[in-house]
């Protein structure tokens, strides 16, 4: 893999799609299809989470099997929250942020000392004891998870309805595609893919290797709570389905599928696992034979991901 | 208290030897082959159904047991030479979307053909009952079919261990596992070797998953969690090492069994009521994972390396 470098079309590109994104709710609603805001607004909170594993994965490498946890806990973090009292999404967000941010540091601290598949291990481990202690926690609901008893506030305008959530879901997707593609060519991020690519000759160097992977993952985190928060409110609820195994598998395949550190893989990977789930839903009742035979094809056929067919993006 | 300690052990011992089945084909293709195989806890649920389905189809738990493990031998075969194949030059992302597509074909395939409701599996009628030992003077009762499934376990477990350990072809394995290329270069085909851990691998994983149909559930999606334990055992026991693998299992059966028998009960003596249940059931399902992260954080190859 070589360092990420944007396509001349890139900017013209992402800024056709924010313009069409921006006018998708009015456009469905002049259709009468408004249940399709919730889906593309469920769309943009995994793009947003599988963004934040391709921050990790795709420019650190970083095989994390525990993102989830840190999802997870964006959402139960919103979910508490409320439940305390406090219904602004201006202090529950970056409070999601905050707590999944910092368990990612600590996460983060014990595992970056392992390689490999020992490292993809513990994070699954880490992700499991979060799983199993929210399960068991009563007061934030146990089994049944922990609902919310409706959407949040944002800086005082309700985000109930389709729209407002969409938007904020958007912004926040928005801001940290900005952020990460600043990042991808900023002295950080190409450090970090240099670290992907030779990590011996980076700390022979000089480089605090071990510190500037556990800024991006705990960066990673960070976001990938924000995102849970967003969905919290979407779903009503903070689930610990969220915090399962196959959820962290999820995200994987989403950013395997969009192309493992390319700027967009996340974005991507999550509008096609999602639409093709949608899709396949609709068509049969067993979809999850054909989704799994198509992502055999990926693998077999497009090792590079879905966005790599379309041209290379690492230069 | 005595009786609980010993029931929960043998408890242990057998939930571990069980586990045992599973993590030793897990070991043996993720330490030759460096290959993660997502979908052996697929291989497993599949197993049991297979042993379902036959012990229904003949009246009998043994010939349905028979049956199943054979099924799941083919069934192991077909995607070892379909599929697996392929993936063993390429990088562990790959080898983690192929496998995890398994596991979303597995898992609907066995909900179209056998329904989404749990079947049952009985255990075999002759040992449904529990069997008396004398103890201390006193009884102590234990169920008959648990006994056998310990006795089963035992026994594979040793004659893997004696294959692994002593004859010429688990040589190879072991030298497979300690260095590929090194063991190829010497004339091993490993190629073919592999085909052969990986369908023994499968075959073990049914013999497992019939073995605790009638403890468990035989449904959709037991094979993820298992799969989990199945992947602790093999870092704790270090990747490769049928050793590894035989401790890190009896280390997992019995910590984990032990723990969500008495923790609940030892918290109490401190804590109120139900505080204890509910930091107990917390602390002992995270228990094993704590004491993976810490074997880990101290041993990062595991406790007997492969590869040395």
């Amino acid at each position: 893999m070589a360092f990420y470098r944007p396509a001349r079309w890139q900017r013209p590109l992402a800024l056709g799609l924010f313009a069409a994104l921006v006018a998708l709710p009015f456009v469905l609603e002049a259709f009468d299809q408004s249940f399709y805001i919730g889906f593309a607004t469920r769309l943009l909170i995994f793009a947003l989470a599988a963004s934040s594993l391709n921050l990790v994965l795709g420019y650190g490498g970083m095989v994390s099997l525990g993102h989830a946890a840190f999802f997870g806990i964006g959402a139960y973090v919103a979910a508490i929250c409320q439940q305390a009292g406090i219904n602004e999404a201006l202090f529950a967000f970056p409070a999601a942020m905050a707590v999944a941010g910092l368990f990612a540091l600590a996460v983060g601290a014990v595992s970056l000392r392992t390689r490999g598949v020992y490292f993809i291990m513990i994070t699954l481990a880490f992700a499991q004891m979060v799983y199993y202690l929210f399960i068991s926690a009563r007061a934030w609901g146990g089994d049944d998870g922990l609902p919310l008893a409706g959407r949040m506030t944002l800086a005082g305008f309700s985000l109930a309805g389709d729209r407002p959530l969409f938007f904020a879901s958007l912004t926040a997707l928005t801001v940290a595609m900005l952020l990460f593609g600043r990042l991808a060519q900023a002295r950080f991020g190409r450090t970090l893919q240099a670290i992907r690519e030779n990590e011996t000759r980076m700390e022979a160097l000089g480089y605090p290797v071990f510190r500037y992977r556990l800024v991006a993952f705990a960066l990673g985190g960070a976001v990938a709570g924000l995102a849970g928060a967003l969905l919290a409110n979407l779903t009503g609820l903070a689930s610990p389905n969220l915090l399962q195994w196959m959820q962290s598998g999820t995200l994987l395949v989403m950013v395997i599928i969009g192309g493992v550190g390319s700027l967009w893989g996340g974005v991507v990977g999550a509008a096609v696992l999602l639409g093709l789930e949608e899709a396949l839903a609709g068509l049969t009742e067993h979809w999850h034979i054909v989704l799994g035979l198509l992502l055999l094809g990926v693998v077999l056929f497009a090792p590079r991901g879905v966005a790599a067919l379309f041209g290379r993006r690492d230069g | 208290m005595t009786q609980l300690i010993l029931e929960q052990a043998l408890n242990g011992l057998q939930f571990g030897l069980m586990l045992f089945l599973l993590a030793a084909g897990l070991t043996l293709v993720f330490g030759i082959m460096d290959c993660i195989n997502l979908a052996h806890g697929s291989l497993y649920m599949v197993g049991a159904y297979f042993v379902a389905a036959a012990a229904q189809a003949a009246d009998s738990f043994w010939i349905g047991l028979a049956v199943g493990v054979a099924g799941a031998a083919v069934l192991g075969l077909l995607l070892e030479v379909a599929l697996f194949r392929r993936l063993y030059r390429r990088d562990h992302l790959s080898q983690v979307l192929a496998t995890f597509a398994l596991i979303l074909i597995a898992n609907e395939a066995v909900r179209a053909i056998w329904g989404p409701a749990a079947i049952m599996l009985n255990p075999p009628e002759a040992l449904a009952g529990p069997v008396a030992f004398p103890l201390f003077g006193e009884e102590f009762f234990y169920p008959a079919y648990r006994l056998v499934i310990i006795a089963v376990g035992l026994a594979v477990a040793t004659l893997l261990y004696l294959l692994v350990a002593k004859s010429r072809v688990g040589m190879w394995v072991r030298a497979g596992a300690a260095n590929r290329e090194m063991t190829e270069a010497l004339g091993v085909n490993v190629r073919a070797l592999f085909t052969a851990v990986f369908v023994f691998g499968a075959a073990l994983c049914a013999l497992a998953g019939g073995l605790l149909g009638p403890l468990l559930a035989v449904q959709v999606g037991m094979g993820e969690s298992v799969l989990i334990l199945a992947f602790v055992v093999i870092i704790i026991g270090g990747i490769g090492s049928i050793r590894g693998a035989l401790v890190g299992s009896l280390i997992v059966g019995t910590v984990d069994t032990l723990g969500r028998a008495l923790l609940p009960t030892l918290l109490r003596a401190t804590l109120p009521a139900d505080a204890a249940a509910t930091l107990g059931s917390a602390l002992a399902s995270i228990l094993i994972y704590l004491l993976m992260a810490g074997i880990l954080f101290f041993k990062p190859q595991g406790l007997f390396p492969a590869r040395a």
